[in-house]
């Protein structure tokens, strides 16, 4: 049999999906309607959830938002569930705590000056000059939060100045390790005890300042962001050194972050606020009297860069070699290789588990309510303690639970977008 | 396993010169106890065309990483261009960045461009202004026949296509010796032809060239020396017509008739 040889003249066009093969119709009948069984069990939890929805509605819409006290809602007849007077009543004190009203717009500022300086770090498209005012910000942040003479957070920075000026000087004369470790020692030095004693001097000369407001009025959200913001900033940076550390082949420093991240690790992070509350006052040189946020601060950053510096190391683990030698290979030195090859690599790989130890960082921050530190968990106790608010506790915690959620569902959309704009391949 | 090489190769320009460009003495390396290298003793003068075969666990691939010291060798003199190899840093970098390397599998950056790709090293290491650095590049990008793709990311290209940004990647730092690790063994049959006719332009311009490879036609045409390791020793070497067609020792000959057999 002779075959006849086929050639197509012309092409076919495109032709539209059949009806129901595509979109909501087609999603429907695979997922929720697929067979008899699985419509039954579609409808019931349909109803299930329609009927869940309408109890919460009813419970939660309610002309409760002027009363001033819990009985004022109990007597209302009008008034059969939720009371969103205590919300209202006390919002202020839910996102400053104590800190007093006059003050009020300096966290508020703070607060919208910190969306201005981490903007040009989450989104590279903004000019590249506005990371100078994220430098300097934690610094106004300081100023604006506590107050007192500015002095005090301008001479922590030159701190900088100084030791880098030094690790200069020194550089020529005694080489690398040493100038870097003397510059280190001196700027320590100088923070602990330099810093309060010229701007003592400093500010009785020249007097400029806030008024100063003590750690124990801050409270709320405001205390919230204060320390989980703090904590997420300077814990990425040390977890990337830890986890660069402990590959290092150098053995001390190799030992040194090793035996770091697993005693931090090991450690309930509970047990480093008391640490931080009561006994680090005693480690310190008599005199210097650290602020309690601030250790507060230390220790949720310590603690939260041993587990960063796991994650990190996970991205490191999972580069292919080739990469390391392709670096060395076209002669980068170490430090170059990291920054230019290494690392955007590696980051990239961990940003979920990255930004997974935000979200758990920014939500451990409600356990300083256990050493005393009102933030929103602590507040409640105490709004639950007073006589007007006395036995309410559903509405304070749903609204402490969706204003935490809309920081942390925020932090994790971020990640996808970020995810989504560093992928190089089809 | 070898491909014929259709490309006519202009031998004119490959000249050996007398000065050495690396020489190693009595090198040898061990990982743990495993002797990988055993005694290597071999001189490369400038403009020569070296391949390296043999069986796979060999050491040829080791050896030629011992060159820009990927891998440490633990006895023995490496120098090259003059410089001796030895755990001074500086020294190590000054190698490396007169030392091209291709690699199996391209190690390409996924993170950059193709034309960052090219330029990072130049910036970095060399200092090059990046406008100029960006010239150069484009340069050895049309080189290897792909100027177009300077913009997009090593994922978006084919194999034959990354292995050639690769070579253009070392060549934007001006290196004097080039080192090929099995350039060609990741790729498939047709863009194997592409990445080989890269080699032997490159060949032809006078380029010192160490090729760790199974392409036999590479080394038939373009090599000037070939070196058949086994066991991490150098078992023969001899200009390629005397190599493949009169084979002195028995594995040579042994290898020989596998690689080339079908």
């Amino acid at each position: 049999m002779k075959m006849e040889p086929f050639v197509r003249t012309e092409m076919l066009s495109e032709q539209p999906a059949p009806l129901g093969e595509t979109g909501v119709l087609k999603w429907m009948r695979e997922n929720l309607f697929s067979s008899i069984l699985n419509s039954i069990i579609s409808i019931l939890a349909l109803v299930a959830i329609i009927l869940a929805f309408m109890v919460l509605m009813s419970w939660a819409m309610q002309p409760s938002w002027a009363s001033t006290s819990l009985s004022q809602c109990q007597d209302d007849p009008a008034i059969t569930g939720a009371c969103w007077g205590v919300i209202n009543n006390r919002f202020n004190q839910l996102m400053f705590g104590f800190y007093p009203r006059v003050e009020q717009w300096r966290p508020t500022l703070a607060f919208i000056l910190m969306l201005v300086a981490v903007a040009p770090v989450l989104f590279n498209n903004l000019p590249r000059k506005m990371m100078w005012f994220s430098v300097v910000y934690p610094f106004l942040a300081v100023i604006l939060l506590w107050g007192g003479t500015i002095w005090g957070p301008l001479l922590v920075l030159a701190g900088f100045a100084i030791g880098f000026i030094l690790f200069k000087v020194l550089f020529g004369i005694v080489g690398n390790l040493a100038a870097m470790l003397i510059a280190v020692f001196a700027t320590l030095l100088w923070w602990l005890y330099g810093v309060s004693m010229v701007a003592e001097v400093l500010s009785g000369i020249i007097p400029i300042g806030l008024e100063p407001i003590e750690s124990s009025k801050f409270g709320g959200f405001m205390l919230s962001i204060t320390i989980g913001v703090s904590g997420i900033a300077l814990s990425l940076p040390i977890g990337i050194m830890l986890a660069l550390g402990r590959q290092s082949d150098m053995f001390i420093i190799k030992t040194l972050s090793v035996g770091f991240i697993e005693l931090i690790r090991g450690v309930p992070l509970i047990t480093l606020l008391f640490v931080a509350s009561v006994l680090l006052n005693f480690f310190l040189p008599p005199g210097t009297d650290f602020d309690l946020i601030l250790r507060v601060i230390i220790m949720v950053t310590i603690f939260a860069s041993a587990y960063m510096a796991e994650v990190i190391r996970g991205g490191l683990a999972a580069l292919p070699s080739g990469q390391y030698e392709a670096a060395d290979a076209l002669g980068l030195d170490y430090w170059q290789s990291m920054r230019l090859i290494i690392m955007p690599q590696a980051l990239k790989i961990s940003i979920p588990g990255i930004v997974g130890n935000f979200i758990g960082l920014f939500k451990d921050t409600t356990l300083v309510s256990i050493i005393g530190l009102l933030d929103p968990v602590g507040l409640i106790v105490t709004i639950q303690g007073s006589s007007d608010w006395n036995g309410i506790v559903w509405e304070l915690f749903l609204f402490v639970a969706m204003m935490f959620w809309i920081f942390t569902f925020t932090m994790s959309r971020y990640s996808m977008y970020l995810e989504n704009k560093l992928k190089t391949t089809h | 396993m070898s491909q014929p090489v259709k490309k006519e190769v202009d031998r004119s320009a490959m000249q050996v010169s007398d000065e050495v460009a690396i020489e190693i003495r009595n090198m040898n390396k061990w990982y743990g106890d495993f002797h990988v290298l055993k005694d290597i003793n071999m001189t490369v003068n400038r403009g020569e065309r070296i391949v390296v075969c043999g069986p796979s666990g060999s050491g040829k691939s080791t050896l030629i990483r011992c060159i820009n010291r990927l891998e440490v060798h633990q006895k023995g003199d490496i120098i090259v261009d003059g410089t001796e190899l030895s755990s001074d840093l500086k020294n190590i970098d000054k190698i490396r960045s007169e030392v091209g390397m291709c690699f199996q599998h391209f190690n390409l950056f996924p993170h950059l461009t193709i034309l960052e790709n090219c330029t990072l090293a130049p910036i970095w290491v060399r200092k090059t202004p990046k406008k100029e650095a960006e010239e150069i590049a484009m340069h050895f990008l049309e080189k290897v026949k792909i100027p177009e793709q300077a913009l997009k990311y090593p994922g978006q290209l084919s194999g034959g296509q990354q292995q050639r940004v690769a070579i253009a990647r070392s060549l934007c730092m001006k290196p004097r010796i080039m080192l090929f690790d099995e350039p060609t063994s990741a790729l498939d049959p047709e863009m194997i032809a592409e990445v080989l006719d890269t080699m032997i332009e490159l060949a032809e311009e006078g380029m010192t060239m160490i090729c760790v490879t199974h392409e036999m036609g590479f080394a038939r045409k373009v090599a000037n020396r070939v070196i058949f390791m086994d066991a991490g020793q150098i078992v023969e070497q001899n200009e390629p017509e005397e190599f493949f067609n009169n084979p002195q020792s028995e594995r040579t000959q042994l290898f020989l008739s596998q690689i080339l057999g079908h």
